[in-house]
C-alpha cells in the first residue's frame, strides 16, 4: 500500500488533467459557435460564395465537429498548436515568447507581493486592531479598489511624466539585458503589486487571527513567547492551507488577467496577443491561448491543493 | 492654437499649387516635381539637415496579426512601416504634385490609355541586387492578382496589361484614365525583388531604412540603409517604431520623452497636450471625413425633400467643436474639399438652418414616424455623441429623428451598406475620380448611399479621360454639384490629421495626404 499522500497527490494531478482535457472541450466548442463564420471572417468584404467554399475546403471546415476536435487534440498533445490563419506563421513559437514575457511580469510582481502580503498579514495581526493594522487595511484595500487602468495612468503621472524615473512604455524583446528588463517593467509591477496584495494580505490576516483563537495559542502566551514568535511560528504554519489557496488565486489572475495592464504599459504579453486574434477570428490562436490559460489555472490550483495536503501533518504522518 | 493663421495660409498655397502642378504631361511633371523638392516651405528651406539619431515612434492602429507584405497593410501601423523600407515608382507631395521616385519620368499617350513609366536605373534592394523592371512589372502583376489580396486590388482593376519595354513599364488600360499617376502612388504598390512573389513578407525594398527587427503589434527596429539611391532623405541613423495602441499611454510616451513623436492624437486632449513642455501638436487637414449615409432608394429617404431636410438640419460648426474640438473642417454633403486636386470652390456652403428643414420636411409630405438613424462608437470616434447633437438640432426643425445605438460587432457587415440611415466615414482618396468611383457611381459596390444618377455617371466617366484640365474641373463641378443637391450623403465634417511631435524634430512639412507627413517623417526630418 503507497504512502496515503501519494496516492491523493496521484489523485488531484489525474483530477487536474481530466479537467483540462475538459476544458479543452469546452474552449472548442466555444469558438466553434462564436458569431460568423471563420472563413466569412477571413474573407470580409470580398466574400463571395465561391471563395467561401474554397477557404471552408482549406481549413477542413466542412468535417465533422468531433473529428476536428480530436485532429486539433492530437495535435496539441504532440506540440504542434497549428499555424495562425491571419498570418500563416506557426503559432507555438510566438505564443512561447508572449508567454515567456507574461510568465516573467507575473513572476517578478509575484516576487514581490506575496512575501510583502504575508509579512503584511502578519504585522496586521500583531497590532490588530491599533493604527498599523488599520493603515495597511486601508491602503491595501484603496489599491485593490481602484480599477487597474487608472492605477496605473497614476503611476505613468508621477513616475514616468512627472519624475522621469521610470519609463512609461515596458516593450521588452530580445537581446535586452536583465537588468533593463526589470527596468522596463517597474511600473507595471508596481500596479500589479498593488492590485493583488489587497486580497491576499486580508486573507493572511483573517487566517491566522482565525488560528489565533485556539487553544494551543493560549497556552502559547501563558509561556510568555512573544507576540510575534506566538503568530510566525505557532499560529501562521496552521494558516498556511487558506493562505496558499488565495495566493495561487492571485497568481493565477497575474498570468491570464492582465490585459489592462498590458495595454496601457505596451507589456507585449499573452493578453494582448489574445485579445487581437479574437478580433480577427483567429480560431486557431485563441484555441492555443484558451488552452495555455487553462493550463495556467488548473497547474496553480493544482499546487495549491498539493501544499494544503502536505500542509496538513495528519496526512503526512498517518499513524 | 497658435498657428491656425498659419495652417490656413499654408492650406490655400498647398490648394494653389496642387491645380497647378496638375499637367498631366511627363517632362513637365518631372522638371515641376524636381522644383517643388527644392523649394520646401518654412523650416525645411532654411536649414541643412543634420545626420544621426535613433528616431523613435509610438504609433496606434497596429495588431500582432500584421504582416510585412505591403499588399495586405491595412492600418496606420503596417503604413509607416512599409514607408520605412520600401518606395513606390512615384509619390504625391504634400502639394499634391507628382513626384517621380523609382520611375524618372512618366508619359502617356494622346487619349490616357496607355502609360509609360521610365524606371531610374543603378536603384540597389536591401539585399544588394539591383532593382530591374522586371521587378517592378512583377510587383504589380502580383497586386493585381486576386489571390495576393493587395489593398491596391481595386486600383489595378482598371489596367488591362502591364508589360516592361526596355528601361520602361507601360501600362495599357481598358479605358481612358488621366489619374493613373496618382492612383499608382498608392502605399500599397511597393517595388519588391522579383515583385515579393515568392515572400511578400521579405521586407526588402529600396527604401531609405532597412528592416532590421520586426514584432508586429509590438516593436520594429530599421537601420539607416547606406546605399539609398536617394541621398536627399534619411537623415536618422535608425527608426524605431512602438505600437502603443492604448491613446493615454501614447500620449504619456511623448511627454515622458520616451519616443520622439506620436500619431492618432485625441482631439480631445489635443489642446491640453499642445501646452505641455517640448511637445508640439500637429493637425493637417485631409481628404478622410465622417458621415451620415442615407439610401436614396428606400423609404422615407427616396424623398430628395426628406434628405434636404434632414441635411440643412445638421449643425456641421457645432458637431466640429464638440466632436473633433475644433481639429477638422466643416463638410458640405461632397465627399471631396480643397484637399483634391481639380476642386471646385464655386460650390456653396451647406448652411444650417432650422427654416429651410422644416420647409423642405413639410414639402416632403413624411408622416411624422420615427425616422431611425443607426449608430455605434466604432463608426467613427465621436458617432453616438454626434448623432445626439444631430437628433436635438433635427428636433428643433420638427425632424422625429430617433438613435438607434448598437455594439461595434458587426456593424461594417449588418448596418453598414444595409441600413438605410446610419453614421460611417471615409478615409478619402488621392483623387475625385477615384473617391467617386468607389463610392459613388451607380455601379460601385461600395455605393453606400444607394445614389443613381445617369448624369452624374456620365460626367465621372467622362471625366476620368479627359486631358484638358479646364473641362475637366467644370465636369467635376457639375458632379458634385448634382450629388449636392440630390445624394443621399451628410458629410457634416473633415477630420484632421493629429500628431503629436517633440521639438527635437525639425523639418516638419504639413503633408495633407496621410499621417505623420504621409509616413514619411523619418524621411524628411532630422534632429535639432
Amino acid at each position: 500500500m503507497a504512502h496515503p499522500v501519494l496516492t491523493l497527490v496521484a489523485q488531484r494531478v489525474a483530477l487536474g488533467l481530466l479537467l483540462l482535457l475538459a476544458a479543452s472541450v469546452l474552449i472548442f466548442v466555444g469558438t466553434q459557435i462564436l458569431p460568423g463564420d471563420v472563413a466569412q471572417a477571413i474573407l470580409g468584404q470580398s466574400a463571395t460564395p465561391e471563395t467561401l467554399a474554397n477557404l471552408r475546403q482549406e481549413l477542413g471546415l466542412n468535417e465533422p465537429v468531433v473529428s476536428r476536435y480530436f485532429g486539433w487534440l492530437f495535435g496539441v498533445l504532440q506540440g504542434d498548436l497549428g499555424t495562425a490563419l491571419s498570418n500563416g506563421q506557426p503559432i507555438a513559437p510566438a505564443l512561447g515568447t508572449r508567454l515567456g514575457n507574461t510568465l516573467f511580469l507575473a513572476a517578478t510582481a509575484a516576487v514581490i507581493a506575496v512575501p510583502l502580503a504575508v509579512l503584511l498579514g502578519l504585522v496586521s495581526v500583531r497590532y490588530r486592531n491599533r493604527w498599523p493594522d488599520k493603515v495597511i487595511s486601508a491602503v491595501t484595500l484603496a489599491t485593490i479598489s481602484v480599477p487597474e487602468f487608472l492605477l496605473g495612468y497614476i503611476v505613468i503621472f508621477f513616475f514616468a511624466v512627472q519624475y522621469r524615473l521610470l519609463p512609461s512604455l515596458s516593450t521588452v524583446y530580445d537581446g535586452m539585458t536583465m537588468g533593463e528588463r526589470l527596468y522596463a517593467i517597474g511600473l507595471p509591477v508596481i500596479v500589479l503589486v498593488l492590485a493583488v496584495l489587497g486580497h491576499m494580505m486580508r486573507m493572511t490576516r483573517a487566517a491566522i487571527l482565525n488560528v489565533m483563537q485556539s487553544a494551543y495559542v493560549e497556552t502559547a502566551e501563558l509561556k510568555g513567547l512573544r507576540p510575534f514568535t506566538i503568530i510566525a511560528k505557532h499560529a501562521f504554519p496552521n494558516a498556511i492551507a487558506p493562505v496558499v489557496n488565495v495566493v495561487m488565486i492571485n497568481l493565477a489572475y497575474l498570468v491570464v488577467g492582465v490585459v489592462v495592464v498590458e495595454v496601457v504599459f505596451v507589456y507585449p504579453g499573452m493578453g494582448q496577443y489574445l485579445v487581437d486574434h479574437v478580433a480577427k477570428r483567429d480560431v486557431p490562436v485563441v484555441q492555443a491561448c484558451g488552452l495555455v490559460f487553462a493550463g495556467v489555472y488548473i497547474g496553480l490550483n493544482l499546487i495549491a491543493d498539493l501544499v494544503s495536503i502536505l500542509a496538513n501533518p495528519r496526512l503526512r504522518h498517518p499513524k | 492654437m497658435k498657428d491656425d493663421l498659419a495652417r490656413l495660409i499654408d492650406w490655400i498655397d498647398a490648394g494653389g499649387m496642387s491645380r497647378r502642378g496638375f499637367l498631366g504631361r511627363a517632362s513637365a511633371f518631372g522638371l515641376a516635381a524636381a522644383l517643388g523638392s527644392a523649394v520646401l516651405p518654412g523650416q525645411a528651406r532654411a536649414e541643412e539637415p543634420k545626420k544621426g539619431g535613433i528616431l523613435k515612434i509610438g504609433l496606434g492602429g497596429g495588431e500582432s496579426t500584421d504582416a510585412l507584405d505591403p499588399g495586405l497593410a491595412d492600418g496606420p501601423a503596417a503604413f509607416n512601416v512599409n514607408r520605412q523600407w520600401g518606395d513606390c515608382i512615384i509619390d504625391v507631395s504634400a502639394e499634391k504634385e507628382l513626384q517621380p521616385r523609382l520611375a524618372e519620368s512618366f508619359d502617356s499617350n494622346e487619349d490616357s490609355t496607355v502609360w509609360t513609366f521610365k524606371i531610374r536605373k543603378g536603384v540597389k534592394f536591401h539585399d544588394g541586387s539591383e532593382m530591374t523592371v522586371d521587378d517592378v512589372v512583377a510587383t504589380f502583376k502580383r497586386h493585381s492578382d486576386e489571390n495576393a489580396k493587395s489593398g491596391a486590388y481595386g486600383i489595378m482593376q482598371g489596367i488591362k496589361e502591364i508589360s516592361g519595354d526596355g528601361e520602361n513599364v507601360v501600362f495599357t488600360l481598358s479605358t481612358p484614365n488621366a489619374d493613373l499617376p496618382y492612383l499608382l502612388a498608392d502605399y500599397h504598390l511597393i517595388v519588391q525583388p522579383k515583385g515579393g512573389v515568392d515572400n511578400p513578407n521579405a521586407g526588402i525594398g529600396t527604401g531609405p531604412y532597412k528592416v532590421k527587427s520586426a514584432e508586429p503589434g509590438v516593436r520594429y527596429v530599421f537601420e539607416k540603409n547606406a546605399d539609398d539611391w536617394d541621398a536627399t532623405r534619411g537623415h536618422y541613423d535608425g527608426v524605431e517604431f512602438l505600437i502603443i495602441n492604448d491613446t493615454t499611454a501614447r500620449t504619456a510616451a511623448l511627454q515622458s520623452g520616451q519616443v520622439h513623436a506620436i500619431n492618432r492624437v485625441d482631439p480631445k486632449v489635443a489642446k491640453l497636450l499642445s501646452r505641455a513642455p517640448g511637445v508640439q501638436v500637429k493637425s493637417v487637414a485631409g481628404p478622410g471625413h465622417y458621415v451620415f449615409i442615407m439610401h436614396c432608394d428606400k423609404a422615407p429617404f427616396d424623398n430628395n425633400d426628406l434628405r434636404l431636410a434632414l441635411k440643412y438640419a445638421i449643425n456641421r460648426q457645432e458637431l466640429v467643436d464638440k466632436i473633433l474640438d475644433g481639429f477638422g473642417s466643416v463638410g458640405n454633403d461632397v465627399p471631396i474639399n480643397s484637399s483634391y486636386p481639380l476642386f471646385d470652390e464655386a460650390l456653396p456652403q451647406r448652411e444650417f438652418s432650422l427654416e429651410k428643414a422644416a420647409e423642405h420636411y413639410k414639402k416632403s409630405g413624411h408622416d411624422g414616424s420615427p425616422i431611425e438613424l443607426i449608430v455605434a462608437d466604432g463608426a467613427f470616434p465621436g458617432a453616438v455623441d454626434a448623432a445626439a447633437l444631430f437628433q436635438a438640432s433635427a428636433t428643433q426643425a420638427g425632424i422625429p429623428l430617433v438613435i438607434k445605438r448598437v455594439p461595434d460587432d458587426g456593424y461594417w457587415s449588418d448596418v453598414w451598406n444595409v441600413k438605410p440611415f446610419c453614421a460611417s466615414y471615409w478615409g478619402g482618396r488621392p483623387v475625385q475620380d477615384q473617391m467617386y468611383s468607389t463610392a459613388y457611381l451607380s455601379t460601385a459596390d461600395w455605393n453606400d448611399t444607394k445614389f443613381k444618377n445617369a448624369e452624374f455617371d456620365e460626367l465621372i466617366l467622362a471625366a476620368r479621360g479627359e486631358t484638358d484640365e479646364a473641362k475637366r474641373k467644370e465636369m467635376y463641378a457639375k458632379a458634385t454639384t448634382i450629388l449636392w443637391e440630390t445624394g443621399g450623403v451628410i458629410c457634416p465634417m473633415f477630420n484632421d490629421f493629429v500628431d503629436g511631435v517633440s521639438e527635437t524634430i525639425v523639418g516638419w512639412v504639413d503633408d495633407p495626404n496621410l499621417e505623420l507627413m504621409n509616413g514619411f517623417i523619418s524621411s524628411k526630418t532630422w534632429f535639432a
